[in-house]
Order: C-alpha cells, then structure tokens, then sequence
C-alpha cells in the first residue's frame, strides 16, 4: 500500500497554542483537521509537511452561535453536522445541500468545514502518485515545469473543487482567520485566487477558525452539483444560487456562483445583476443561465469532456434558479446527484 | 434449422432424493464462509503478518517503451533497513499464462513494454523504507518509439514491443470460414454492415492483490497469493525459480474479487518467492490501487465490424465478423482471447454460415486479458445492436425477431460448439413479460426507453491452458469417525462461492449439514489439482467432481449400513444426518456411526473424485476456444431514461432471466447475476481503461489516465437501479444436479440493452461502449442536422488477413476439420500448437 512520510504530530488544546505552533514555520508545518484530502494527498507524497498540527482539539472549533442578526459557524464541524442539523436549511439551504454532496458517508463524518474551505485545488496530472507525476515528468503545481493542461500557460490551471465554498459564497458568507501576530476577516469570494497554485489567500501561518453568515431572513438557496456517480466524486462543476425574493416574488437581491470552472468560485454578477427586480419566470431564468454560464471555462483536466461541461452549465443554473422559484425539481436532482433531499 | 441430435454423456443426476426433494441443492442457506466474512475474520493475502516479515516494493517503469541500458542499485542497497535489490537477472527465464506466450519477465531485463512494467524489487525492514529505496536505484533508459492503440501498431512495425507474433507489431492474427459466407450474403434479402467499438475496462476488485512468501524450515517453498488460479501459478513459480513442483506451495487466500484480473501468475509473486528463498525470511507484497491498473489483464478495446445477411423474416443467412484487438504489451491470454472474439456468436442464434478475422496488437500499455466474460462481450455488443438495427428495418419487434432465430438444444453450431440445453427462448419471455415490453417499446414517451439483448456463455473452457489428458479438476473427501467431512479440492474461492458449491454437492449427496464440512481448498499441497477459478467451471467440473467423490463415499457407507439393517442398500436414504431405510425410516443409524462402521469394514474412508469435459467436436486449429460442456443462457431488458439536452443518461430498472440449469444456492445465484448487472452497467456507462498521451513534442510519455478508483469511475451502490431477476431452471444432464454458470454470463447483454434502450429512448444509436453524455449530445446534434443519428466509429483499419482455414459446417457435410489444412486428428500434435487452441 502507499506509506504516509514520517512527520512530527501536534495536538494543541488552545487557539493560542495552535497560533503559536505555526508561527514562523511557514508551509512545513500544516494544520490538519479532518484529513480526509492532506493525508491521501501526503501519500502521494503532493504535499509533505514535516509536522501536522491537529485542530481537532483545539477548544472552540466545532460551536455554531446562532441569532437573528448573524450565525458563527466553527471551522471544525464536520461536514455531517452541517448537513444533517435542520438549522442549515431555509436561507442556508445552498450550504446544507453542499455538505450532503460531498463525497461520501465516511468521509463527511472525518471532513470539515473549514477543510473543505481550504481544499487543494484538483487536476487529472496533479491527482496521481508519485511514480505517476514522476512519468510524465510533474507538472508546474509541483515538482514541475510544465502545465500539461494548457502547455503554454504559465499559470496552474488546477480546480476548486470546493462544494461548500460556492455555497457559502453565494450566501455571502466572511472567514475569521486567526494568527499569532492578529485576526483579520475575509469575504470568502476574497479568500481565491484563480490560480491553481497560489488558490487561497490564507497564509501557511493563519487559521480558519470560523464562518460568518449576515441574517438570511427572506433568502433561499439552492446548490447543484455535477460528477458522474451518486457518491465519491469530487464537483466537476456546480452552481449555488441565492435570492431574496419579495412577496410579488420579484427578485430584490441575488448571488450566483459557478463552481468547479477555475481555479476559483467565479462569481456571475452579471446574471446575479440581471435579476434585480425581474422575477424567476422561464425567460428571465434562460437569460440569467446564459449570463452565468459564459464565465465557465472548464479544462480538459477533470472527469467528462470540457465543452460538454461547459455546455451543461446554462442548464445547471436553471436548475438552481428553478428550484428557487419553488419548482418542485426532485425527479432532476434525482436523476443528477442520486439525491432528492426529501 | 439442421439439428445435431447428441446424447448427454452421463444421465442427469437422480440423488437419493429426487429433485424436488432435495434438502440443501436449490434451498436458500447461508454460505459456508459468511460468517468469516461478514465477522471480518476472513484471512486475505494482505492480513497475513508472520516474525521477522519484510517488505517488497517495485520500481516500475516510467516510460512507455525503452530499453534498459544500465541498472545500478548500490545507492539503493546500502540505504538503512534495506535487506536486498532484485533485478531482472535475478529472474531472467520467461513466463506467461499461454505456453505461447511465454513473453514475461519477473523483472525487465532489457526492454520495457509500458508505464509500471517493474525493473527492479527492494526488499526491506519497513515498506516505507522499502518505497524511498526505489529512487536510489539509477536506471538508464534508451527511449523508444511508443505504439499507443492497433492501428498504430498496424501502421508501426518498428521497433517491436516482442520479438515474437505474427509480424511487426501484430501478435496474433486468425480467420476461420465455416460454409460460403459470400453465397449466403447473395441469398440474403438485406444485408447490415456495422462497426463497433468496445472501450477497455478494468477488473476493480475490491482486494488489491497482495502475496506472501516463506521458506519453510524444511527449505521449500510457500506462498499465499491473492490468486484465482494456484495451479498455474505453481506451475510458472517452477519454471522460473527452476525448482522441483514438489519442493512449492502455492496457496491462494480468499480473494476479494477477482473477475479474471488474477488468473495470470504475476511478477510481483515470483519476485517475493525469490526475495524469501534468498533472505530465509518471509517477503510480502501488497500492490497499490495503482499497481493494480498496471497488472491490469482486462477487457481487450475491441473494433469490429459485422456483416450479417438476413431474410425478410429475420432469419441469419450468415455473418463475417473482424475484429481489431488492444492487446497492450504482453501476450497474457491474448491468444484465447482473439479467437473468444469469433467464437460464441453462433450459440445463440442459428447462424448457417460464419466467417470470422480477428487480429491483436501489442501496445505499449498494461496487458490486456480475460475480464468476466473473456474476449466474447466485446462483439455480443454488437451483435445484439446490430440486431436491434436488423429488426427495426424489417419492422420486427426485436424480442420476437430473437425468438424466431433462437439455436436449438442439443445442436452442434457452425463453427462446431456442442449446446446441450438452451433455454434462451424462455429468458426472452420472461423479461418481455416482467417488463411489460410489449407495452413499453416504442410507446414510452420521449426521453424515456427500453431495450432488450441476449447472450451465451460457456460453462467452463473445455481445454486446459497447457494440453494434457488429465482432469481438469480433482476433489479428495475424508470422512471422520465423528461424522465429520473434509473437502480437499484446488477449487479457489474468490467470492463467488466456489467452497459453498463444494460444500453443498457433499452435503446433499451424503445427508448432512454444510456446516459439518471442512474445506481445504485452493492449496497445492493440500488438495488435488483443479485448473482455477476462470471461465465459468467451478460449478461444472470441481462440482462434478465432488459429486463423483460424495457418491462413491456413500456408496461405502450404505454398504456397511445396510448390513447393519439389514436391509437391501438400494433402499437407503441419506438425510438428516442419518443412513436410514426408506421403507421403514425409523430404521436408522447417524451418519457419524454409519462412517464408523464403513471404516471398520473397509478401513479409513477416503474417496476421489474427478472431471474431464466432454470431447468436442471442433477438430480444426483454432477449434480449442469456445466448446464447453454445457451453455448458459441470458436475455435482458433495461429501461433507461435520457435528458435530450444534457444527454444525461440514468438506468432505472432492469429485468433479466438467466438459464442457470438448476440453481445450486439460489441467494447466490441472484447475487451473481446481480453483480454482473452491476459491473456491465459500469462498461455501458463510465468504465474506462483509457490512457493519456502527452504532447509528442514535449514528451514521450503514454500513461493510464487515471489509475485509482476514484477517477477510474465504477457506479456505486447509489448508482444501482433495481433489478428484477428471473431464474429459468431445467436442470442440464452436464451440471451437477443440473447446474450451469453464472458469474459471467448476466453481464453480457447488459451493454448492448443499454444502447438499444438509448435508441428506443431518443432514436440515436450509440455504437460503442461507454454510452456517455458527451457521445449522446454529439449524435443528437447529428440527428438535428439530418445526417446519421449515430455516434461510433466510421472505419475498420485494413488487415492482411491470412487465408481463412475453411472448415464445412456440419450440414454441409463437414466434420470439424478444416479442408484446407491437415486433419488434426491424423497430424502429429506438437504441444505448442495444441496448447495454442487453448
């Protein structure tokens, strides 16, 4: 089988004490928390940190504060616990469904929220062992010097392949990161960059400790997401959409976010503008598809072929917008996710 | 239709109890090694962890094609914990499952074939030391053009990947004629001409293949190995180790899944054989999921192209077929499985004349090999499509088309298969009624669509692998004096329920329990020789076997019991752990003191059993690969649903009846044929062996695309539809009790029903396997610009095909020799080239 590489293990009981551990040690010390991708990935020997530091019991982590005005959510719940507790439905609707979608029963009871913010972004040259990478010589994310995806490009075209993060953002979510040195907040539309390997804009030595959420009185979301099986399988592209609507259902504000299409959630203003104060009827919903689709442009480096993906991408918004409009969609995201989260 | 009439070589089976009254044959029970298995106590290769173990990993090529120049592994060895380095000349003699194709070696030595083929062995204290060891090796490589599917390596005949086949790059290539294919084409009223293509895919057991080898105190050998096929891993360990048979022991642990992918002796066994014999300490070997593709061995990517003539009713004239084979970069089975390409079309429906060309290429990619279902799912595809495109233009429901031309029971075909029961008509009836076909085809609403196809499979390869006249399985029986039974039989379990099979022919035959039965199985020491668990004969021929050698065992004990009772033995009984009178039954004795008073009589009970097929009929060369001593028979309907925009495509029910004979333990019957619906959805829908050739201009490299389960996509248990499953049971005179296979053949027509329900659903025909999203968008956007609503390969690549070996079939007066070569039967029979056949 494949062997993890030896590394130093830290347990701090503190948020202080884990500041601490990172101070300094730059991207050789990583935290871990659920480990459900760093440590297949260390197998593969794509990151090898020489000590690992656990947030699993670090105090704090794993608490959700709820009030009318704004809701913290800890970076430590699992990705279970977001989608089973029924206080992440209505307004968070988008987020609930994109927990429930993530890989697989196990895995969600061991992955994070926070970890699934923090994703490594994904590629099909990237994702393989050692020997693999070591066939085709790597590539530029690591080890490498050529992007095998787009040859000529000097930057990693790697995916987000993150389904809470479009979720979130389309919920217009805020991360609280944590250092030694201080705290700052972050929009989480902010927290990417659409570069494969510079995806994330959290420094080696800053944690994610939690999720912000402004009050979702009025709001619905929705989050759709495409791979090939009802289990496993990362996004290989999805839509999250939010809107609050008036009593006319008319719509008075509106996000839209295309995942798994870049190295980052891109977010469709232009479709999320477009909406303002028309309502979700078939035209206005294909004009808006069409609006959020023209921003994907998928690679020839995840599961399905990339034109069909991004031809898929206007129906995946309606999707989205159709079941904000309260149409009853199960016997699609049956037929889609395996799913009907009835 | 000309009929064959042949008497079954042995009555069928009347038991003690006649059918009906059978008290474990046909009864649902538990299998012998569930509660082991479902208790998680079940011993697999990898549990085994013995004092002083060490660890083996593999540097594998990098490279698609190179030779070795230099190998230099001192950096390697003298690495901390590192016990010793293997190199190809360490194990330098050639084998290969085919005697011949005996093109392997355990490590290159100077040449290497594809990415993963193994250079070198480390051995060491931990196997994390063992993997860091492996870039301390220095290996220098001459690049070599890279050959990546058949026509290139048609069009490539420099540099070799073998310096052995037909020629260049091409590794075998065969044509067979049986009866004027080109008289029947002008007798035809229509004539189809198709061409298909079947994607490779994988075996994905779930038990990544692990060994481990000692030398045992007295200096032999042991290994347990994750092997569907001990004997013929013995054998190859023999050769290549050049040691005495005697001094090895092969036994093969439980397997979690095979489905062919460890039914060749593998290079990772013989290196922790020699590793063990070299360091007196055990060596293992547990593969990565990685390591697994690059084994590979399974389903060949198959072009073809059928030319099949037929009457306004639908009746077969005839059918050419040629078929066009991604061998990959080793023989493996390749041989059998070219010839499995042509072989098994005639054995569903009357074909009067068929020509068949098949050629396979080496590639430089993992080897190619038998996959459920071995060489004959490929062109039952497109077949059973082509079928479907048959009854469309002679406005035939496809349903009734089939049962028009359905081969008849005991027949000898055209390319001379013996059938003896065939029960094809009856699985079509029942899946139309089941399904409600007639209300269904056609007649569902856009989007919506079923389809039906069929299929045979053999009951065991009628030959050996290697030519010899000896049984092709051997079953030992111990009886004890406390009523106990033990099964000594090389049959291997790999979770199909080969030692419940076992278990429960001994237990009917005898009157007792399942559970009062041990089983030694799987292990060349312990047990006589059975050929493996491949191409469906288990149930056949170690279950004949076993019979054979339960019923001489009664016979003892009811000749001491019936002196006991003195009643006349013809009127005992064996049931419920008792010998009783059938006339009087409360006149009895218990089994345990019928064995006592056998074994006072006629000393230790101990008896044999064995079993031979019958002879086939197929004398010419090429004639080796097809009969079998009895067929299985399947027809399916599957209803799919399919979104016309996105070409999203999700299966939501499936009916399907299988011809099993008799089913011996049915939940294990369904399970089979359940699992095979499961892994033919894989194929028809996303399963892959696809590989990744990089830039040429920036590099050489030709790899697996995606060599772990998760990218390699296999449905899940999310993905399962629901499966209607229907048993046809007449019991066949061949079975034991009647009994016929399973494990392969449900997953034949599985594929062709997908795509024949794609093209009920949206009237798009999607002529190769995977049916994706992708190809369904592209046909329908075919379809609205008015040209051929079909998405599939357009040409069949040119082949010098060799003169056909033309062999009459039997109503033209042929006798299964080919006309245009010596008759087999009065030419000497060199062994290769009777092992060739097999």
């Amino acid at each position: 089988m494949m062997r993890l590489p030896l590394f130093e293990f830290r347990a701090p009981r503190t948020l202080d004490e884990a500041a601490r551990i990172l101070d300094g040690q730059g991207p050789n010390t990583m935290p871990l928390a659920g480990g459900t991708d760093l440590l297949p990935n260390m197998k593969r020997r794509q990151q090898v940190p020489r000590t690992l530091m656990s947030l699993r019991y670090v105090e704090g982590l794993n608490q959700v504060q709820w009030s009318d005005s704004a809701s913290r959510l800890g970076a430590c719940l699992t990705l279970t616990d977001v989608a089973e507790d029924p206080r992440f439905r209505n307004g968070m609707t988008a987020l609930s469904q994109a927990a429930a979608l993530v890989a697989t029963p196990h895995i969600r009871n061991m992955a994070t929220l926070g970890g699934n913010l923090c994703l490594d972004t994904r590629c099909n040259y990237y994702d393989q062992n050692y020997e693999w990478r070591k066939a085709i010589d790597f590539c530029l994310k690591k080890d490498g010097t050529i992007c095998w995806v787009a040859p000529g490009s000097r930057k990693c075209v790697a995916v987000s392949s993150t389904d809470t993060a479009p979720a979130l953002i389309a919920l217009g979510a805020r991360v609280r990161l944590v250092s030694r040195s201080g705290e700052r907040e972050v929009t989480l539309s902010e927290l990417y960059n659409n570069d494969g390997i510079n995806y994330i804009r959290r420094r080696p030595d800053e944690i994610l400790v939690e999720v912000l959420l402004d009050s979702l009185h009025g709001w619905k979301s929705s989050y759709w997401k495409l791979r090939r099986r009802g289990s496993f399988d990362f996004p290989v592209l999805s839509v999250a959409a939010a809107a609050r609507l008036s009593r006319q259902a008319v719509v008075e504000d509106a996000r839209i976010v295309v995942g798994s299409a870049a190295s980052r959630p891109l977010v469709a203003d232009g479709a999320s503008k477009f909406l303002l104060g028309r309502s979700l009827n078939s035209e206005t919903i294909a004009e808006a598809a069409g609006l959020a689709a023209r921003i994907a442009k998928p690679l020839d480096n995840t599961d399905f072929d990339m034109t069909w993906r991004k031809r898929v991408t206007a129906e995946f918004v309606t999707y989205a917008l159709r079941e904000l409009r309260g149409d009853d969609m199960h016997v699609e995201r049956g037929s889609l996710t395996r799913h009907s989260f009835e | 239709m000309p009929i064959q009439k042949d008497s079954p070589e042995r009555p069928a089976k009347d038991s003690p109890a006649s059918a009906g009254e059978f008290r474990v044959i046909g009864v649902p029970r538990r299998r012998v090694d569930a509660r082991a298995k479902v208790t998680g106590q079940t011993r697999f290769a990898d549990d085994i962890f013995l004092p002083r173990i060490a660890h083996c990993k593999l540097l594998r090529s990098p490279h698609p094609h190179a030779r070795i120049r230099k190998i230099d592994t001192s950096r390697a060895l003298a690495h901390p914990g590192v016990y010793l380095v293997l190199t190809g000349k360490d194990l330098p003699i050639e084998y290969g499952i085919l005697p011949v194709s005996q093109d392997e070696q355990a490590l290159c030595l100077d040449h290497v074939r594809h990415v993963g083929d193994p250079i070198a062995a480390v051995i060491a204290r931990e196997e994390l030391t063992a993997f860091e060891a492996l870039d301390l090796i220095d290996v220098d490589y001459e690049i070599l053009a890279t050959i990546s599917d058949p026509e290139e390596a048609l069009a490539t005949p420099e540099p070799r990947i073998h310096e052995y086949g037909e020629e260049g790059n091409i590794h075998k290539r065969v044509a067979l004629e049986f009866g004027d294919v080109e008289k029947s084409f002008a007798e035809a009223d229509e004539i189809f001409e198709d061409i298909f293509f079947y994607q490779g895919s994988t075996h994905l057991p779930i038990e990544q293949h692990a060994a481990v080898a000692i030398k045992d105190p007295e200096g032999k050998l042991t290994i347990w190995s994750s092997t569907q096929t001990p004997h013929y891993l013995h054998r190859a360990l023999a050769k290549v180790l050049q040691m005495p048979p005697a001094h090895i022991r092969v036994s093969a642990t439980p397997n979690g899944g095979g489905f062919g992918g460890k039914s060749d002796p593998f290079n990772h066994e013989i290196v922790v054989a020699k590793a063990a014999l070299l360091l007196d300490r055990p060596v293992k070997i547990c593969l990565t999921r990685e390591e697994v593709f690059y084994c590979h061995r399974g389903r060949h990517p198959v072009l073809m192209k059928f030319k099949t003539g037929v009457k306004k009713d639908g009746a077969i004239t005839g059918m050419h077929l040629q078929t066009l084979i991604d061998g990959g970069g080793y023989g493996s089975y390749g041989v059998a499985s070219t010839f499995y390409t042509g072989a098994l079309q005639t054995t569903t429906y009357h074909i009067p004349r068929y020509r068949f060309e098949g050629c396979r290429t080496f590639t430089n990619k993992p080897p190619c090999g038998p996959k459920r279902g071995h060489g004959t799912v490929q062109p039952r595809f497109g077949q059973e499509v082509q079928l479907d495109k048959i009854a469309e233009k002679l406005k035939i429901d496809p349903a009734d088309l089939r049962l028009r031309i359905v081969e008849s029971p005991n027949t000898v075909t055209a390319n001379y298969l013996r059938l003896s029961t065939v029960n094809l008509s009856e699985c079509i009836r029942r899946v139309v009624k089941t399904s409600d076909w007639k209300e269904k085809f056609r007649k569902l609403p856009e989007g919506r669509g079923v389809g039906l196809a069929c299929s045979a499979y053999l009951t065991g390869a009628g030959l050996a692998i290697y030519w010899n006249k000896m049984p092709q399985s051997g079953v030992q029986l111990k009886l004890d004096r406390g009523g106990g039974v033990a099964i000594f039989c090389g049959a291997t379990e790999i979770g199909q329920g080969s030692d419940d099979v076992l278990a429960g022919i001994v237990a009917e035959v005898l009157g007792i329990d399942t559970f009062d039965i041990r089983l030694f199985t799987g292990d060349t020491d312990l047990g006589p020789v059975d050929l493996g668990s491949y191409s469906s004969r288990v149930t056949i021929m170690a279950g004949n076997a076993a019979l054979q050698a339960a019923e001489r065992a009664r016979e003892l004990l009811a000749e001491a019991v019936a002196i006991r009772l003195e009643v006349p033995k013809e009127r005992l009984r064996f049931a419920e752990k008792s010998v009783f009178d059938s006339a009087a039954p409360e006149k009895r004795v218990p089994f345990h003191e019928a064995v006592c008073l056998a074994e006072a009589r006629f000393g230790t009970i101990g008896t044999v059993g064995s079993y031979t097929p019958p002879k086939s009929p197929a004398l010419y060369k090429g004639g080796g690969v097809g009969p079998s001593p009895t067929y299985s028979y399947t027809a399916a309907v599957i209803e799919v649903a399919v979104n016309p925009l996105t070409g999203w495509i999700t299966v939501p029910k499936i009916w399907i009846a299988h011809d099993i004979g008799r089913p011996l333990n049915p939940p294990l019957v369904r399970g089979q044929v359940e699992g095979s619906v499961y892994m033919g959805l894989g194929e028809a829908l996303m399963e892959e062996q696809e590989f990744r050739r990089l830039p040429k201009k920036l590099s050489h490299a030709l790899v697996h695309k995606f060599p772990s389960m998760l990218e390699y996509k296999s449905p899940t248990s999310l993905d399962m539809p629901e499966v209607v499953t229907e048993l046809v049971e007449e019991p066949d005179p061949r079975g034991p009790f009647g009994a016929k296979e399973v494990g392969q053949g449900p997953l034949l027509p599985i594929m062709p029903a997908v795509a024949n329900a794609v093209y009920d659903a949206i009237g798009v025909r999607i002529d190769e396997v995977p049916i994706t999203p992708e190809k369904i968008v592209k046909a329908l956007a075919e379809k609205r610009a008015g040209r051929d609503p079909r998405y599939g390969p357009s040409h069949f690549p040119h082949v010098d095909w060799p003169e056909a070996l033309r062999v009459p079939p039997p109503w033209e007066g042929g006798d299964g020799n080919a006309v245009n070569d010596v008759p087999r039967h009065s030419k000497p029979r060199p062994e290769k080239e009777k092992v060739l056949s097999s």
